[in-house]
C-alpha cells in the first residue's frame, strides 16, 4: 500500500496546512506577505545559532523569529522609511546573515538545500508530534482572539475605541507566526514559508463570502496542495516543498478562472 | 455633572513639530460638540488621542470609568480580498442577536445592505453601516470623523435627524469632526475651533463672532464660508 514515510509526510503536511489557514488569511488581509518573509528568513539564523550552541533547533528558531518579528513591527511603526522598504531590508538581511552564520559559526552542519526548500519526506514521528502540538497551540490562540484579530485587521482605531489593545494584537499575531515558521520549515523550507501562508489563502479568497469560510476553504486548498505536492514529489522524484507550492499555484490559477463574479 | 472625558493641557508632538498644543476641554453627557479647523489643524490627531491610539506627549486625558466609545472612522482600509458581509461586520462589535443587528441597520437607513459585501459599499453606505455598528454598542460617547462625507443632502438630513433622536433617547454625547460649517452651526451645542491649539470654543453664535474664527473661516456666513474650503484645502488647487 502506501509507504510509511509518505504517510508521515502527508500527516505532517496536513497539520501544517490547517495551522496555516487562519494565519495565511490574516497575512493576506493585512497585506503583510513581506512580514512573513522577513520572519521566515530569520529562521536560518536561528537554526545556525541553535546548532552552534547545541540547543534544540525549534527553540533557536522561535527565539530568533520572534525577535525579528517584534523588531520589524517596532521599526515599521516608528521609522522614517516606508514599511515596504524596512521589510525588504530586514527580510533580505536576515537571509544573508543566516547564510553567513551557517558558513562561519563552529559546529553548524546543515544541508542548505533542505533548510531552504524543506524535506518533509524525512519527517520523524517525534517531529510530527511537535508539529501537532505547535499547530494546536496556534489554532487555539487564534480562535480565542479571533474577533479582536478581525477588528484590528479592519481598523486599529476601531479596535482601540471598542476597548481592544493593539499591543496585544501585535503580540498574538507575531508569536503565532514565529511558531508557525518553526513548525513548517521542515515542510516547505524557509524560502517558501510565506508561499505556504498566502497561496492557499489567496486562492480561497476567490470563492469565499465570509472570513470564517475563507479560513475553511484555505485549509482545504492547503490540504489539497500538500497532498498533490507530495504525490508529485514521489512520482517525479522532485523536492516536496516546491512541488507543494507549485500545486498551490495551480489551484490559485484554477480557482481564479472560475471565480464568482 | 461629571464629564465623560476631560482633556487637560494635551500636547502631542511628532518629532519636533507640534500636532496639538495645550488643548483642554471637557465633554459631558448628552451634548453635541463639533470640531472644526483647517486641514492639518490636528483634528484627526485629537480624535486618535481621545480614542487612545496616540499617547499624549504631555498633558492628560481622563475618561470616566467604564466609558463606552462608539467610533466611526472616515473610511475602512479594507483589503479587497477580505470577504466581509455587512451583517458579519456588525456582529464583530459583539452583538450576537441577528434581529437586533437588522433593526439597527434599518434604523440607520441601511436595511437593504444586510447581506452586501462591505468592500462593495459606496462611501455614504459605509458611513451608515459604521454608524449602525457604533450605535449597537450603546455608547456613552459617539466620536464621528467626518460622518457625512459621501452622503447626499437628504441622506445627510436623515443622518442628523437620527443622531438627534438617539441623543434625546439615550443622553449620548456626540463629538464630531465636520467640514460643513452650516451643519455645524445648526446641529451643535458647542463648537471647538482647532488650529493646533484651540482658537476659540463655545456656543455656535459665540464662535462665529469670535475674531480668531473669522480669521480662519471668513467673516460672513454663506459666500465667505465657501471661500474657506478653497483657501484652506491643499487638494483644491483650482483657484
Amino acid at each position: 500500500m502506501i509507504d510509511d514515510f509518505l504517510l508521515r509526510a502527508l500527516i505532517a503536511g496536513i497539520i501544517i496546512a490547517v495551522a496555516a489557514a487562519p494565519l495565511g488569511c490574516l497575512v493576506v488581509w493585512r497585506r503583510m506577505a513581506y512580514f512573513g518573509d522577513a520572519t521566515g528568513h530569520a529562521a536560518l539564523l536561528g537554526i545556525a545559532l541553535a546548532m552552534s550552541f547545541s540547543m534544540p533547533l525549534m527553540l533557536g528558531v522561535i527565539v530568533i523569529t520572534t525577535a525579528m518579528a517584534l523588531t520589524v513591527t517596532f521599526a515599521t511603526r516608528h521609522g522614517t522609511y516606508a514599511a515596504d522598504t524596512i521589510l525588504g531590508v530586514f527580510s533580505h538581511s536576515a537571509l544573508a546573515i543566516g547564510l553567513v552564520a551557517a558558513a562561519v559559526l563552529p559546529g553548524v552542519r546543515l544541508n542548505l538545500m533542505d533548510t531552504l526548500l524543506g524535506n518533509i519526506l524525512t519527517v520523524s514521528n517525534s517531529e510530527i508530534l511537535m508539529m501537532a502540538a505547535g499547530a494546536a497551540g496556534i489554532l487555539l490562540v487564534i480562535a480565542f482572539f479571533w474577533r479582536p484579530l478581525l477588528n484590528a485587521t479592519l481598523s486599529p482605531e476601531l479596535l482601540v475605541a471598542e476597548g481592544g489593545s493593539i499591543l496585544r494584537d501585535r503580540l498574538v499575531f507575531t508569536l503565532t507566526l514565529a511558531f508557525f515558521v518553526a513548525i513548517s520549515m521542515k515542510l516547505v523550507g524557509i524560502l517558501l514559508i510565506t508561499a505556504m501562508l498566502i497561496l492557499p489563502a489567496a486562492a480561497a479568497a476567490a470563492i469565499s463570502r465570509s472570513p470564517e469560510r475563507m479560513v475553511v476553504f484555505t485549509a482545504i486548498i492547503g490540504i489539497m496542495s500538500v497532498t498533490g505536492g507530495i504525490w508529485l514529489s514521489w512520482q517525479a522524484d522532485i523536492q516536496a516543498g516546491p512541488a507543494i507550492i507549485v500545486t498551490a499555484s495551480f489551484l490559485f490559477v484554477l480557482l481564479n478562472l472560475f471565480r464568482r463574479k | 455633572m461629571k464629564p465623560l472625558i476631560s482633556v487637560k493641557n494635551l500636547t502631542i508632538k511628532k518629532g519636533k513639530r507640534s500636532l496639538l498644543e495645550n488643548v483642554s476641554f471637557e465633554l459631558v453627557r448628552g451634548e453635541a460638540v463639533s470640531l472644526i479647523g483647517p486641514n492639518g489643524a490636528g483634528k484627526t490627531t485629537l480624535i486618535r488621542a481621545l480614542i487612545g491610539t496616540l499617547k499624549p506627549t504631555s498633558g492628560n486625558i481622563k475618561r470616566k470609568r467604564g466609558l463606552k466609545i462608539g467610533y466611526t472612522p472616515q473610511k475602512l482600509q479594507l483589503e479587497q480580498l477580505m470577504p466581509m458581509p455587512v451583517d458579519r461586520f456588525l456582529s464583530l462589535s459583539g452583538e450576537n442577536n441577528r434581529e437586533k443587528r437588522r433593526e439597527m441597520l434599518v434604523r440607520c437607513d441601511a436595511g437593504n445592505l444586510h447581506n452586501a459585501r462591505l468592500a462593495d459599499l459606496s462611501g455614504g453606505e459605509t458611513q451608515r453601516v459604521l454608524l449602525a455598528r457604533a450605535l449597537m454598542r450603546k455608547p456613552d460617547l459617539l466620536i464621528l470623523d467626518e460622518p457625512t462625507q459621501g452622503l447626499d443632502q437628504p441622506g445627510e438630513a436623515r443622518f442628523y435627524a437620527l443622531l438627534n433622536e438617539v441623543r434625546s433617547e439615550t443622553q449620548l454625547a456626540v463629538f464630531m469632526v465636520s467640514h460643513d460649517l452650516h451643519i455645524v452651526m445648526a446641529q451643535s451645542d458647542r463648537v471647538i475651533c482647532l488650529n493646533t491649539h484651540i482658537c476659540c470654543s463655545g456656543a455656535p453664535e459665540t464662535v462665529s463672532n469670535d475674531p480668531s474664527y473669522q480669521d480662519l473661516f471668513g467673516t460672513r456666513t454663506g459666500l465667505a464660508l465657501y471661500q474657506h474650503s478653497h483657501t484652506h484645502s491643499p487638494e483644491c488647487n483650482h483657484d
